[in-house]
């Protein structure tokens, strides 16, 4: 499968996937308005925590809900001037955590580079690993080696339990060379139960259809992948898929678009508003441009007005308190038990 | 109004029928979501316990609410497959279980 930007596809483009979201003929409701209907101050940030960098679009797999619409045919990346620029900003905001995503993030080529620069800030380092990178080449066979090395904690999108459903969303082969992947991890100490090389997985639904409950779906996780294949991993984090690049394609082209935002709408849950995870962090994209979460990247939605445009400047600038841009893809996060890349947040 | 039977669009319009008999309605829904919540079955077991069921009295509303809800909860496809084989075995039982009745009937009018 081809990303839709190398099938040139309309929704590619981060303008035609806002026209179709903030369309004003539209019977859902504004984030914004509905923040205020529930009696809820405007969207701020706190202090800036988090950076979230995504290194590149390049990636070995092609995800029918990547919101990314990265894939191998993706070739931006991110350079090794920004990755300064981003070291610099850490020294001046209280960050604790960087975390890395694509893309596959270990497939640029400065990337174990970085990671060991990160690590010599003392910073908490999080990689999303799509697993089966760690299998694609001989070159990356020894990535959980490495990761253990730098105290890497590792997120790992799994969309479920079986072979089936997550190779219709992941690509076929992918559950196989997810459990090798898990099983190597293993095998260097990650996911142990008194292990502290965190290891964590990442549900998301395999269709336009919410997350249930975090804990019992980490339960069935766990569940069955020890019984069936022997697996362990410390938290499994539920996030729900936000109307954006490819998914949004795929709910407009099987016409489930209005369906599924009817249902984040109707599961507004104004007790997830103040866990969202764009309020104490920044997300970075290759060229260096900053946001207030990973999903305005992509929908090219920059910081709010007097706000720095990219992270050379972000050292010198004050973000925190900051008012959040929103919008009806932000329903996203706010659905039943909250979404973020850390899962529930209410 | 509607030309067909079962317009998928209905499934949303549950809550009105409260706009007839309002006390009555309140009364169901209340009921209905403490059925729901989580006891001495989890959450899950209900959700598959409903989608047999909807399944058993035929309810194409019932069929989708508790395919997307068995989803959600995590049920697998071959989870929610067996759960719609427990209907239809309990339906083909039910039939099959009468005829002993029939028996009964045919060795009582034939003297067997």
């Amino acid at each position: 499968m081809k990303s839709l930007l190398a099938q040139q596809a309309l929704l590619s483009a981060a303008s035609e996937q806002r026209r179709v979201l903030e369309d004003p003929g539209s019977a859902l409701p504004f984030f914004a308005k509905k923040l205020a209907e529930s009696g809820l101050p405007e969207l701020r940030a706190t202090e800036l925590e988090v950076l979230q960098l995504n290194l590149g679009r390049m990636c070995n797999q092609t995800c029918v809900h990547c919101h990314v619409d990265a894939g191998p045919d993706r070739k931006e990346r991110m350079s090794r001037e920004v990755m300064e620029d981003c070291l610099r900003s850490l020294d001046a905001h209280p960050v604790r955590t960087v975390d890395l995503t694509g893309g596959a993030p270990e497939m640029h080529p400065d990337f174990r580079w970085f990671v060991e620069r990160l690590s010599e800030t003392g910073c908490h380092i999080i990689v999303r690993c799509n697993l089966t990178i760690i299998l694609a080449n001989k070159k990356y066979h020894d990535l959980p080696e490495f990761y253990r090395k730098h105290r890497v904690e590792v997120v790992s999108s799994l969309p479920f339990y079986t072979a089936d459903r997550t190779d219709r969303q992941r690509g076929k082969g992918v559950f196989e060379h997810s459990i090798e992947a898990l099983k190597m991890l293993n095998a260097v100490g990650y996911g142990m139960p008194d292990s502290d090389l965190e290891l964590n997985l990442v549900y998301n639904p395999a269709g336009a259809f919410l997350p249930g409950s975090q804990d019992e779906l980490e339960k069935q996780f766990k569940r069955s992948l020890m019984a069936d294949h022997g697996i362990q991993f410390h938290k499994l984090f539920a996030i729900t898929n936000l109307p954006i690049s490819r998914f949004l394609e795929y709910l407009v082209r099987t016409e489930h678009y209005v369906g599924y935002m009817e249902r984040l709408v109707n599961a507004f849950n104004p007790a997830a508003v103040a866990g969202v995870m764009c309020r104490n962090m920044v997300s970075v994209s290759h060229d260096g441009s900053i946001y207030d979460c990973d999903f305005n990247q992509m929908l090219d939605l920059p910081l709010s007005a007097g706000m720095p445009r990219h992270i050379r400047d972000l050292a010198d600038a004050n973000v925190a308190g900051r008012l959040i841009v929103t919008g009806r893809h932000c329903y996203g996060c706010t659905a039943g038990a909250g979404s973020s890349c850390g899962g529930s947040v209410a | 109004m509607s030309k067909k039977y079962y317009d998928p669009v209905d499934l949303g319009k549950f809550g009105d029928i409260a706009e007839f008999q309002k006390p009555m309605a309140d009364k169901f829904f209340a009921w209905y979501n403490e059925v729901f919540k989580e006891g001495a079955l989890t959450a899950r077991e209900k959700s598959l316990i409903a989608l047999a069921v909807a399944h058993g009295v035929q309810c194409p509303y019932c069929i989708d609410a508790y395919s997307t809800d068995a989803l959600e909860k995590g049920c697998s496809e071959a989870q929610m497959m067996e759960a719609v084989h427990v209907a239809a075995a309990i339906r083909g039982g039910a039939t099959l279980v009468h005829g002993t009745q029939m028996m009964n009937h045919v060795k009582a009018l034939t003297g067997a």
